[in-house]
């Protein structure tokens, strides 16, 4: 076939959306920042010396590539071998070292979640986790999207679990969790990750839930790459005269009742938790309880989030729209809900 | 301290005895529990705590200590019988094995007990952890070692050999692993439930210095000790101990279902005297 006829045959087919994994969850034309893990870690690593660094053959895969070039004898390359990594990580923090462990999440959570259990959380040992592909962020099927992460995590005494956001707060979370001493697990965003919260005047305090914007008519309750989204349906809904507040909780547990209960019980506002996570065991199962405990009843509560299915593979954001997670499905329920 | 100055006049044998003697009376109190098991390690342990590990039984987590970690949890009753033995846990704190808010509890947690450098309980966990200790030691320059019990059943655990390549890759010649090979596991005979050997052959094609020696055979143990601590290749060392359940006590020995073992009353006053009688022997 000529360069021509070839030519002339792709103009023909329509390109098919693709599955592959991608690097990146940012949108084109999204601000980003690369590899904020990578570099927020190098940088704390400088005044921790105790820090080192381990992986299970995915060093370039959550940016802790970037921590095993400046410290190439702090990192500890564990071979795939998930259930290693968990118990030489609980070694090394035996003796004092402050582990930071990477892999992605569906291996942390299901393939180690005995040794992150007994070696890491029963003795309470100063470990780091921090997992890349969290939620519905790889279109390559079950075996790489981490529906329940939170769920197992969350269910874990001692674990403290964290969902950020966005690189502003990835960079900050990392100092925080070696600030707190016991075993932390963080849903990681790797490669160019997209940046949200610098545009309003934005913190992360561990175990803190922050209002991101104020609305009269809807609250949405959000953790993780969910915020951004409410964060757009919010600015959505204003053209509609619909009043959106966002309030952000970035630590799944501990959670922030203190914050969500004074936010939910402020009357009459629809109160939506939006979750990249089954809606089994997650955030919104969590704040549901927090409200029913306290017998704080909104005028409704809804919840956005991943069905109790194993999903389909495929691209993002076909997969986004599908399961109602995308800033358009949102905007839709959310509407129809008002 | 070490061994030379905490058993310099006690015999090794002595010291084996104690342990059995003390694991007895443990399981004595609850009727039952992994009393084969306290019997056949009995001789590892001695050599461990009186021999090759040094420790301070007034300070259980000082640095200066060898890690001694208990992959195999249930054997707790072993370990805490050589922690009395050692001073480490008191022996009037006997008596509350396996009772509430006793530190000594059925299965080995490393919150409960002094000395207790892991929690067990759950299989093939220890190596993993030791592989993280030892590259911690190296990162120190701690002279110390981290000595590592588990069972022949744990090796049906994929993590094990996981641990095993890892330690070889690190070249951890701070590592010893002590298997104790008594062909017993919860569903019968440990061959049988999953074949392991031919074991110091697979051990040594994954790259360790490996020797295999009969684990109630006290010289042979100590040599062994010897010769992993003195051994001279950048290998991490595994010590395959064959052992005998219920060593010690003929009618335990010849008890075909000795896994976890149900003594009726009248049984541990034969057990202590079969013990004495073999200690005079």
């Amino acid at each position: 076939m000529s360069t021509a006829a070839t030519t002339a045959a792709a103009a023909a087919k329509p390109r098919l959306k693709t599955s592959a994994m991608i690097a990146s969850i940012a949108a084109e034309g999204q601000r980003t920042k690369p590899a904020p893990f990578g570099h927020a870690l190098v940088e704390l690593a400088k005044a921790r010396p105790e820090i080192v660094g381990l992986t299970a053959d995915l060093a370039k895969y959550t940016d802790l590539h970037i921590f095993a070039q400046a410290n190439p004898d702090r990192f500890y390359q564990m071979g795939m071998a998930e259930q290693l990594l968990m118990g030489a990580a609980s070694g090394l923090a035996h003796e004092g070292f402050m582990p930071f462990v990477t892999t992605y999440a569906v291996f942390a959570s299901r393939r180690a979640y005995d040794f992150v259990h007994q070696t890491i959380a029963e003795e309470n040992r100063n470990v780091k986790i921090a997992c890349a592909l969290p939620g519905l962020t790889s279109g390559y099927g079950p075996s790489h999207q981490a529906a329940e992460d939170l769920a197992l995590m969350r269910a874990m005494p001692n674990m403290v679990v964290i969902d950020p956001c966005d690189a502003l707060e990835i960079e900050q979370a990392v100092p925080a969790m070696a600030a707190h001493q016991g075993p932390v697990y963080m849903r990681l965003l790797r490669g160019n990750v997209p940046l949200v919260l610098d545009e309003y005047d934005y913190t992360f305090e561990l175990g803190k839930a922050k209002r991101l914007r104020d609305g009269a008519d809807v609250l949405v309750i959000s953790s993780g790459i969910m915020t951004m989204r409410a964060l757009e349906v919010a600015k959505a809904l204003e053209a509609d005269k619909v009043g959106v507040a966002v309030l952000h909780v970035p630590t799944i547990k501990p959670l922030d009742t203190e914050t969500i209960l004074a936010e939910a019980g402020r009357s009459g506002r629809l109160v939506v938790v939006a979750e990249n996570h089954t809606v089994i065991g997650g955030l919104g199962e969590a704040v549901a309880g927090t409200l029913l405990r306290a017998g704080v009843v909104p005028s409704a509560f809804r919840q956005i989030g991943l069905p109790d299915e194993f999903l389909k593979a495929g691209a993002l954001p076909t997969l986004h729209d599908l399961y109602g997670i995308s800033t358009d499905a949102m905007v839709t329920s959310i509407k129809g809900w008002l | 301290m070490d061994t030379t100055q905490l058993g310099h006049n006690v015999p090794l044998t002595e010291r084996a005895y104690r342990i059995r003697r003390n694991a007895v009376l443990m399981g004595e109190v609850q009727g039952q529990g992994y009393i084969g098991q306290a019997l056949d390690i009995a001789d590892v342990l001695a050599v461990s705590y009186f021999h090759a590990m040094r420790y301070r039984p007034e300070d259980p987590h000082w640095e200066g200590r060898d890690r001694f970690l208990l992959s195999n949890g249930h054997y707790a009753i072993a370990l805490y019988a050589a922690l009395i033995e050692a001073g480490i846990v008191p022996a009037e704190e006997l008596e509350t094995y396996g009772s509430d808010d006793s530190r000594l509890p059925m299965s080995g947690m490393a919150a409960y007990t002094p000395g207790m450098e892991m929690s067990g309980g759950s299989l093939g966990l220890g190596l993993s952890i030791a592989v993280g200790i030892a590259l911690g030691l190296k990162r120190k320059a701690s002279d110390n070692r981290v000595y590592t019990l588990f069972s022949d059943g744990e090796l049906d655990e994929g993590s094990v050999w996981e641990a095993i390549m890892s330690a070889a890759h690190y070249k951890l010649d701070n590592l010893i692993g002590i298997v104790d090979v008594n062909n017993q596991q919860a569903d019968g005979p440990s061959t049988q439930v999953m074949a392991f050997e031919p074991l110091v052959d697979k051990l040594e094609a994954f790259g360790w210095f490996v020797q295999r020696v009969d684990g109630n055979d006290m010289d042979a143990v100590v040599a062994a000790f010897d010769a992993a601590r003195d051994h001279p290749e950048p290998k991490p060392r595994m010590i395959v101990c064959d052992t005998k359940m219920g060593k010690g006590v003929p009618f335990l020995e010849a008890r075909e279902k000795n896994h976890f073992i149900r003594v009726d009353a009248h049984e541990w006053t034969l057990a202590l005297d079969a013990l004495d009688a073999g200690r005079t022997a």
